[in-house]
């Protein structure tokens, strides 16, 4: 069966230890786990995990069930990259010295990232969007001396509805 | 669950003032109905054990050898009686000495509160002496866990953990205390907890699904049930019959499903499975109907998932929505307690007999009987079979009996031949497969229920595994019966070497102690038994011995279980021989 990337939407109590329970779930199966971010939801004192994967059809609605079964865990859904609306950010540190080498600025400009800080010695620069933008971003910006580069999990809302608060009201 | 609802206890206590944690922990328990806890000491521990001397009238803690015999005789507890185990152990080690028997309690759903120790909270993460991270150990076998560092959390917490370890499909739990929440002052208040809000223990079925099975169950004209601990677990043993009785649908149970139903009614078709019996494993290939009832449809009952009932139309009655459809693919699932939709259902259900249906499986049975058990039950060698050991017992106890068996091929021969006549007498270690377990769980089992006779059937592999509970037995003086069944060998290892690994025995030959020794250093009356003619009397002295009494049963070495469907294999292509 074909494998594809899903987006595992978790709504969730926010207690310790339920980060390890969640990724249990995937490490017995052996999936490997390609970005993670848990934050508060819509909802107060919800937290909701956003955990994108490559699997199956199969196996993604076998682990919602799992993950679903958790205690603590409200409601988990899963969605193809489609059915999403999504973003990561991405830093790039780069030495100064290449603030004023004229294609630097153009780098930047062409791909609507921005400068968030400049110091002596380095400046830092900001962008949000796919993992290709992002990508795309960091292999042009290598030339000018990349000192340090990060991107964060995923971040998505998904076109279908997701009925957490008529969940919580029953 | 439905027995702590109808309790008359107000669920509000008093508030007791300034109380220390590990007194609330007591007080906890008393509220919960506890009065047996299986354990261990040790420093993190202390204040809690220092409590329960002080409470030592109504809670009463049985000092097992280790910890995984702890856990163990919970577990045995807990099985035969529906009620909790809990299990008592310090941080540390004696904390992953529990490991074990969580992960088997979680697989074959069985409840268990588990209190470990923990260093002080200053000191956590600091690789004090005893300290391990038990709450990450434990996470991926528990139902759930929780680390108290404060006391002021205990009875929420405690109410908390006994609710999710008893309610829907039931499993272990671990509440983990800190030192300091254990000396640690709070205002005590009970509230008994009878929900969580993001726990759904039991689900509801939905439209057209008691509907759809129904019709597809009164259309049928080869069905087969096959059922599991669920009937057991919900208390569902007179719905279950009721609707067997009724349609008159051949039933095949599952190793946990054993003494759901009496092994002697006439609708009883055997078990299922790697060494379940002939008919039910080749007819799950010709039935037009499989209804499974509570059970999971492990890869030990189904063999190779690509042949596996595939003529069939499969409804499923299961109470975890994560079960439905994991191996098998249904065609109808039942959601809910099978106490609730099989009551719902059976109004639905037409009065039946498949007499030509049900004589396919005793054309079967015949053949079974012929090729495997006459032989296992009365060999014509000079060597005692274990067939014939249970065989032995069955006639003494007439089926009363509960047999708590290890694992192994004794297991299997015990599981095939035991006689049942009451549900939650079977007690056996089936998803994990644990060695060591039977020893520790008979001593549980019969403190759960002391009118019963507990009979342990144990290889002589095994049996040394946790050998050192014979201390607890001896200690307690549980009248356990114990019969180790001994080949000299690790049996069902052997047993694969010689079909699959050109009789290359690696590591599976043991060189055993004398056992009857070890048993009379113990102080309980032993016995070994090496011919035929020795073994009735042996048995009969047993069973009529007032206590404990061990009984070694010298065994043919070179025995195999048959039948068997070999690794991998379809259901329908279990081998006689």
């Amino acid at each position: 069966m074909q494998t594809q990337a899903f987006t595992v939407s978790i709504y969730t109590e926010n207690n310790l230890g339920l980060l390890n329970r969640v990724t249990s779930i995937f490490l017995k199966r052996h999936i490997n786990i390609d970005s993670l971010t848990v934050s508060e939801s819509e909802i107060p004192h919800v937290h909701r995990f956003t955990i994108v994967v490559k699997t199956n059809t199969i196996q993604i609605q076998k682990i919602v069930l799992q993950l679903e079964k958790q205690v603590e865990v409200i409601r988990a859904y899963y969605h193809k990259v489609e059915e999403t609306i999504f973003q990561e950010i991405a830093l790039y540190k780069i030495s100064s010295e290449s603030l004023y080498k004229g294609e630097l600025q153009d780098v930047i400009k062409n791909n609507y990232a921005r400068i968030v800080e400049i110091e002596p010695e380095f400046l830092v620069v900001e962008k949000n969007g796919t993992y290709e933008e992002t990508k795309k971003l960091y292999e042009e910006l290598i030339p000018f001396g990349l000192m340090q580069f990060v991107r964060s999990g995923r971040i998505a809302v998904t076109r279908p509805k997701m009925l957490i608060s008529e969940i919580l009201k029953q | 669950m439905e027995k702590t609802l109808i309790k008359e206890k107000p669920t509000h206590t008093e508030i007791i003032p300034q109380i220390s944690g590990s007194e609330a922990i007591m007080r906890c328990l008393i509220e919960e109905n506890a009065k047996l806890i299986y354990g261990y000491p040790g420093g993190a521990i202390m204040p809690i054990y220092d409590e329960l001397y002080k409470f030592k009238a109504q809670i009463h803690h049985v000092l097992t050898r280790h910890e995984q015999g702890a856990i163990h005789a919970a577990q045995g507890f807990a099985r035969v009686t529906n009620e909790v185990g809990i299990v008592f152990a310090t941080s540390g080690p004696g904390a992953t000495n529990l490991v074990t028997g969580i992960a088997d309690a979680q697989i074959d759903s069985t409840p268990l509160v588990c209190v470990t120790g923990q260093v002080p909270s200053h000191l956590l993460g600091s690789d004090a002496f005893q300290e391990t991270d038990i709450i990450s150990i434990s996470t991926p076998v528990t139902k759930w866990n929780y680390q108290i560092t404060k006391a002021s959390e205990i009875p929420e917490i405690f109410a908390k953990a006994f609710y999710i370890a008893r309610s829907g499909r039931p499993g272990p739990v671990l509440i983990d205390v800190t030192k300091d929440a254990q000396f640690g002052l709070l205002d005590f208040e009970y509230k008994k907890c009878h929900a969580v809000r993001s726990y759904k223990p039991v689900s509801k079925p939905i439209a057209h699904q008691l509907e759809d099975a129904a019709a597809m169950i009164n259309q049928a004209k080869k069905p087969l049930i096959v059922f599991g601990q669920g009937v057991i677990l919900g208390n569902a043993e007179e719905e279950f019959k009721s609707l067997v009785e009724k349609t008159g649908i051949p039933s095949a149970w599952t190793i946990l499903g054993l003494s759901a139903l009496p092994t002697n009614h006439p609708l009883n078709v055997g078990m299922v499975g790697m060494h379940g019996n002939y008919s039910p494993n080749m007819l799950t290939n010709q039935c037009d109907v499989l209804i499974a009832i509570g059970m999971r449809f492990d890869d030990r009952v189904t063999g190779s998932l690509n042949t596996y009932a595939k003529q069939a139309k499969i409804i499923h009655f299961e109470i975890d929505p994560a079960e439905v459809n994991k191996n098998v693919a249904v065609d109808v699932a039942v959601m809910g307690n099978v106490k609730h939709t099989l009551h719902e259902i059976l109004p639905m259900l037409n009065a039946n007999q498949h007499t030509d249906w049900l004589q396919e499986f005793k054309r079967l049975d015949k053949i079974e009987f012929e090729k495997v058990i006459k032989n296992d039950l009365k060999p014509i060698g000079e060597g005692l079979s274990m067939g014939e050991v249970i065989h032995q017992i069955n006639q003494e106890t007439d089926g009363d009996a509960v047999i708590v068996t290890d694992v192994g091929q004794h297991q299997m021969v015990a599981c095939r031949y035991a006689k049942f006549s009451k549900s939650r007498s079977n007690v056996t270690s089936g998803g994990l497969g644990t060695m060591g377990f039977a020893l520790p769980a008979a001593l549980g089992a019969k403190m759960g229920v002391p009118n019963r006779e507990v009979i342990a059937i144990i290889g002589d592999g095994g049996f040394q595994m946790t050998i050192q509970e014979l201390g607890t037995i001896f200690q307690t003086q549980a009248a356990v019966k114990i019969v180790v069944l001994n080949n000299n060998f690790l049996g069902m290892v052997r047993q694969w070497q010689q079909l699959f690994f050109d009789k290359r025995y690696s590591s599976t030959e043991l060189i055993n102690p004398d056992f009857v020794t070890i048993a009379k250093g113990y102080y309980i009356p032993a016995k070994k038994v090496t011919q035929r003619g020795e073994l009735a009397d042996a048995v009969r002295e047993m069973l009529t011995t007032k206590g404990p009494y061990f009984l070694e049963v010298v065994v043919e070495k070179e025995d195999n279980v048959f039948p068997m469907i070999p690794s991998g294999a379809s259901v329908s292509d279990i081998r006689l021989s």
